[in-house]
């Protein structure tokens, strides 16, 4: 069996009066691809927010290997190993490829000023190993040849790609994507499909995954959970999902 | 050469001279404002307390009866540049670290009040009076025509603009080369991303501040020398000036603060060559004004896009 890597417990989020998200459960397993469905609204960002430390939850456990993460800083969590990315693209616009690779690789590089100054040898193979790592993420994204662009130059397809390659170089255990397929044309969303099964069949990673792109999600989830109006709704295999009738009635309506 | 042509090419000395020290002040304020987008204050008072600690180093290092200057001088630069970067790091993290998150006009009141308590912790601790340091570097190269006018180019104004030089090519370099340079960029277009790629953003700040702090006060060092006196009450105008230099140039650009710095030095110089002396800064926040009128985003600063 595999080993359990994030364990959500009772997680509930209240911003005032409003609870946005409502006593969720969710767990994600070594190598695993699991998605979070659900209208929109329904608090699936919230979620994310949660785990990712820029929310602090009000209420429930989010334990990642084995630790509990809740209420931590950002950038801790972040070097725990579980690292997001947004509904829009964030990149360094204003940085080229290489630098938005080389940012992300900040901590790796963690040397003091005097190293960097001096160039010792141990510094200079910590910079030659990040951009060897940098280098070895481009190209599983195909984004090697352009490199030197600056990053808000590309074309959107690639911008999310990149966004993906940039989490990879930080080393993380679990990705979270936040609709990475959205703007993407059919055949992107097919190439971005093969990336994420590329990254949990060959790099062993796990993927929790929000996206409303039903084909991308069915096609790829090893495990799916529906949240509607902050609150649980179902969850289980592809098939069992789709043939949930309080799935189906959430999004479709009732008849 | 005529005589109106030499007299503007020393006036064209003096404002490049001034405008370089307007440049490495505002580089602090330009660096604070594109990282946290905020205008800290109270960066005037810290070219304030440089100048006074390299005056004090000087004159103790010269009361002990140490006779060589450039030594003198390199220690009073590295003390000033420790404890003004000191002051740099904990006005962050007193008046404006705690604040982070909140309204945008907080940490600006915050450094208001920053920095009258420094100007007035520095009336207290060395008097309100000026207090004066005999030249330390004396002499230059005179050229022209004696008879028309004669233009002087001292060894100081040589070295300030040296200094100057050393200084912005390093912090060019530091930025677009350095580890800390890059995050420092990045943390500048997008904090929240910085922080999720594993980086505390706390520390990069923390790092301007420092390496604003320690600008101020080689500008310190500099202007203390040129003028040979100084008082708790300099930091105030000299960092409404640098102010002004970063938004002439676009606040939040590096290269900007330094355009902006010479050619404000260089207007002034011109106005007070030309114009009543009293009119220099009649001009230069009446350019303030324009800027802020017409062109918003300054010289070389991109205009403000709305984020999302």
């Amino acid at each position: 069996m595999s080993q359990l890597l994030l364990d959500v417990n009772g997680l509930t989020m209240r911003f005032g009066g409003l609870v946005a998200v409502n006593n969720v459960n969710l767990s994600v397993h070594n190598r695993q691809i699991v998605s979070i469905i659900g209208p929109n609204g329904a608090g699936k960002t919230t979620v994310f927010n949660c785990l990712s430390g820029f929310y602090i939850p009000s209420d429930g456990s989010v334990v990642f290997k084995g630790e509990q993460i809740a209420g931590l800083k950002d950038f801790r969590i972040s070097r725990k190993g579980l690292v997001r990315t947004f509904q829009h693209v964030r990149l360094f616009s204003n940085m080229t490829v290489i630098e938005n690779m080389l940012v992300a690789q900040h901590r790796h590089l963690n040397t003091n000023l005097l190293a960097g100054l001096l160039k010792t040898t141990h510094y200079k193979r910590l910079e030659q190993e990040a951009m060897d790592r940098a280098a070895y993420w481009l190209e599983q994204v195909d984004m090697l040849e352009f490199a030197n662009r600056e990053a808000g130059n590309l074309a959107y397809g690639q911008q999310r790609r990149l966004e993906i390659a940039r989490c990879m170089v930080t080393q993380p255990e679990l990705l979270l994507l936040d609709e990475p397929a959205a703007g993407l044309n059919p055949r992107e969303t097919k190439q971005l499909d093969e990336l994420i099964v590329q990254l949990r069949d060959e790099h062993e990673i796990s993927v929790l995954l929000i996206e409303h792109d039903m084909s991308l999600v069915m096609g790829i989830s090893d495990h799916i959970y529906v949240i509607a109006q902050g609150t649980p709704l179902a969850d289980g295999t592809p098939e069992e999902v789709k043939n949930n009738p309080d799935v189906i009635k959430a999004y479709l309506g009732e008849e | 050469m005529t005589e109106a042509s030499l007299y503007l090419l020393q006036q064209l000395i003096n404002g490049l001279t001034i405008g370089s020290t307007y440049a490495l002040i505002a580089i602090g304020y330009t660096m604070v404002y594109g990282i946290i987008g905020m205008i800290n204050f109270a960066h005037g008072e810290i070219y304030m307390i440089g100048s006074y600690i390299s005056f004090i180093v000087i004159a103790g290092l010269l009361g002990m009866g140490m006779v060589a200057l450039p030594v003198i001088l390199l220690i009073a630069l590295i003390v000033a540049v420790l404890i003004a970067s000191t002051y740099g790091w904990t006005i962050e993290r007193v008046a404006y670290r705690p604040l982070r998150g909140s309204n945008r006009l907080i940490p600006l009141i915050s450094a208001i009040g920053m920095s009258i308590f420094l100007q007035n912790y520095v009336v207290l601790a060395q008097g309100a009076r000026d207090i004066a340091l005999p030249p330390q570097i004396s002499g230059g190269w005179n050229f022209g025509d004696p008879q028309l006018f004669e233009v002087s180019l001292s060894y100081m104004q040589l070295i300030i603009w040296a200094a100057t030089f050393v200084c912005m090519t390093a912090l060019t370099l530091f930025i677009s080369r350095s580890r800390i340079g890059r995050a420092c960029r990045a943390c500048a277009e997008d904090r929240g991303m910085t922080n999720l790629l594993g980086i505390d953003t706390d520390r990069t700040i923390a790092m301007t501040f420092i390496i604003g702090a320690a600008l101020a006060a080689v500008a310190g060092l500099l202007l203390g020398l040129y003028y040979g006196v100084v008082n708790p009450f300099v930091g105030f105008i000299a960092g409404l000036k640098a102010f002004t230099a970063a938004v002439l140039g676009g606040i939040g650009s590096i290269p900007g603060a330094m355009l902006g710095g010479l050619i404000l030095g260089v207007t002034e110089a011109l106005t007070s060559a030309y114009f009543p002396s009293e009119y220099k800064d009649v001009v230069s926040f009446g350019l303030l004004v324009l800027i802020l009128l017409f062109r918003p985003s300054g010289l070389l600063g991109k205009p403000e896009v709305e984020k999302v």
